[in-house]
């Protein structure tokens, strides 16, 4: 593994390997505290806690994901425009044939992941882009994280800019969200840790020097800073499973959009920021 | 635009850097040595000479506190009527810990009417950024930032 | 490549200067990577960066490998007649893109 890589990890698994460590362990300072807050959170938890990664930005990156003009993620969305008027495949259609105009995706990208019948199981937008291509375009089905799929995902997920996350009250999805549930809460990899334990318990504290946040997906795809690109949900949890010394599930494992679907329904009413970015 | 390249600053550092980076993309495996106080003031000295730097005039925003070092926003700004008779030539940017210690240069004129020039830079850890202006009446102005960088300059493949 | 977003104003007044953001899109692979299989990625940046205005140069920018990936480039030029602006960016590998944008000038 090259070296900056190895010393980044190292650096930000420091306090993890000690968090994890000291598990258990009542801090009599922590104990203090809690009693003391007592009264102000039961009234606290009438109002809504939950917190996009955005608002634990820094002004400077907030900055950028606002300024349409500034927002590397535009670049994408701008090649995304260019693919959705393009004739593919065997049928040489292009999405708009039969979608018009993208403003026709309004409200999509919040209430994805959805149900597909012919498959019986939840399927998340990228997934959805290339199932439309196999079925209506007789097109191959775009590589994950490639950036064609990035590019239209972003194009089709912007339409859903503003609007309130709203995952479908479809019954049909719930053993999958409850699936993600058990995901979030479950303890995997080397270092024994769930995604709970950092994003219910931890959230707003350091990591490394970088504040954890509570783990909406409140932005897919973003630029992510640390990536110097655009990319998925499905990266970033992946390189979340790495971080937790876990082996990542396969890429097209139901896994992903069990996750997916758990935290949009944990998210829901947040507002999508989708493109966004992240440090 | 009318302007009288510097002989040995930009071409330099180009060179210097493209020859390192070159050197290294033929095989070498070792992260090179990096940019230290000593390279950035002889970068310093290459654009200035023996003329005095004057601190003043030069405002660089650059936010204290970077969460994550590949993506800083920098904006330089040099306070000049930039007029033909007086205006900023150049904008030079140098940094102190990256592998090499040149950041921009942005070559400018009475026809920009504002000598502020906006990037978006790397650092690859905590350090100082300076920035230095140079006007059509021969003087050097300066400034400098410290930047604190939480997360360096250090980009995740994907896995 | 050659993807870019410029961002100029619509009409400017003759003589105010006004500001061109340019966002491009560009790996700036600085060259002091280190691959997945140990050796170090090869350079890939953009070099310069220039703008004329009606055929004069008004900017010209060099970049370094410090310069951040997809580089967002803002400066200012003084409205003077309307024209068109073009921007061209040049880099290793023989890299080239060139954008032009109308500009309107009113009095």
């Amino acid at each position: 593994m090259p070296l900056i890589r190895a010393a980044c990890i190292w650096w930000h698994h420091r306090k993890i390997l000690r968090f994890a460590q000291d598990d258990g362990k009542a801090r009599p300072y922590a104990i203090a505290v809690g009693l003391s807050l007592m009264a102000p959170i039961a009234v606290a938890q009438q109002s809504d806690t939950r917190r996009s990664g955005y608002q634990d930005m820094s002004k400077s990156v907030q900055t950028m994901q606002d300024d349409d003009m500034a927002n590397p993620a535009m670049l994408w969305v701008r090649e995304g425009a260019t693919l959705w008027a393009k004739r593919v495949g065997a049928a040489d259609k292009a999405c708009a044939d039969c979608h018009g105009g993208v403003e026709s995706m309004a409200g999509v990208a919040a209430r994805y992941p959805a149900f597909d019948t012919a498959l019986g199981r939840p399927v998340d937008l990228e997934q959805r882009i290339n199932l439309c291509r196999r079925d209506h375009q007789q097109a191959d089905a775009l590589a994950n994280e490639s950036r064609e799929l990035l590019a239209l995902t972003a194009h089709v997920a912007q339409q859903s800019r503003g609007k309130p996350i709203a995952p479908p009250t479809d019954p049909r999805l719930q053993p999958f969200a409850d699936a993600g549930a058990a995901l979030f809460k479950q303890r995997q990899g080397q270092l024994n840790l769930s995604c709970a334990q950092c994003h219910d318990d931890n959230d707003g504290r350091k990591l490394g020097s970088a504040t954890i946040p509570q783990g909406h997906p409140t932005g897919y795809p973003i630029y992510r800073l640390e990536w110097q690109g655009l990319g998925s949900l499905k990266r970033r949890l992946r390189g979340c499973l790495s971080g937790m010394r876990a082996e990542p599930y396969a890429y097209d494992a139901p896994e992903y959009v069990q996750l997916e679907l758990f935290l949009m329904q944990r998210a829901r009413g947040m507002t999508l920021e989708s493109p966004g970015v992240r440090p | 635009m009318a302007h009288t390249p510097q002989t040995t600053t930009r071409r330099t550092f180009l060179v210097r850097s493209s020859g390192t980076a070159a050197a290294l993309a033929l095989g070498a495996t070792s992260i090179p040595a990096h940019a230290t106080p000593e390279s950035l003031a002889a970068s310093i000295k290459d654009v200035v000479g023996s003329a005095a730097l004057r601190t003043g005039k030069v405002t660089l925003d650059l936010p204290p506190l970077a969460e994550n070092g590949n993506t800083v926003p920098m904006t330089v700004t040099v306070d000049s009527p930039m007029t033909e008779a007086d205006h900023v030539k150049a904008i030079h940017v140098f940094n102190e810990k990256n592998p090499q210690p040149y950041v921009m240069t942005a070559m400018l004129g009475p026809r920009n009417g504002r000598a502020q020039v906006a990037v978006r830079i790397k650092l690859n850890d905590s350090q100082k950024i300076v920035a230095i202006a140079e006007t059509s009446r021969g003087e050097f102005w300066t400034a400098s930032a410290d930047v604190i960088v939480t997360l360096a300059a250090c980009v995740e493949d994907p896995t | 490549m050659g993807n870019a977003l410029i961002n100029v104003p619509g009409t400017v007044k003759r003589g105010e200067a006004f500001e061109i953001k340019a966002l491009i899109s560009h790996p700036m692979e600085t060259g002091f990577r280190a691959g997945t299989n140990g050796t170090l990625i090869p350079r890939n940046i953009i070099q310069r960066f220039t703008c004329t205005y009606n055929g004069v140069e008004v900017f010209n920018l060099t970049l370094s490998p410090a310069i951040a990936a997809n580089p967002f480039i803002s400066f200012f030029t003084v409205a003077t007649d309307s024209g068109s602006l073009v921007l061209r960016w040049t880099g290793d590998g023989g890299f080239s893109a060139e954008e032009t944008v109308p500009i309107t000038v009113t009095s």
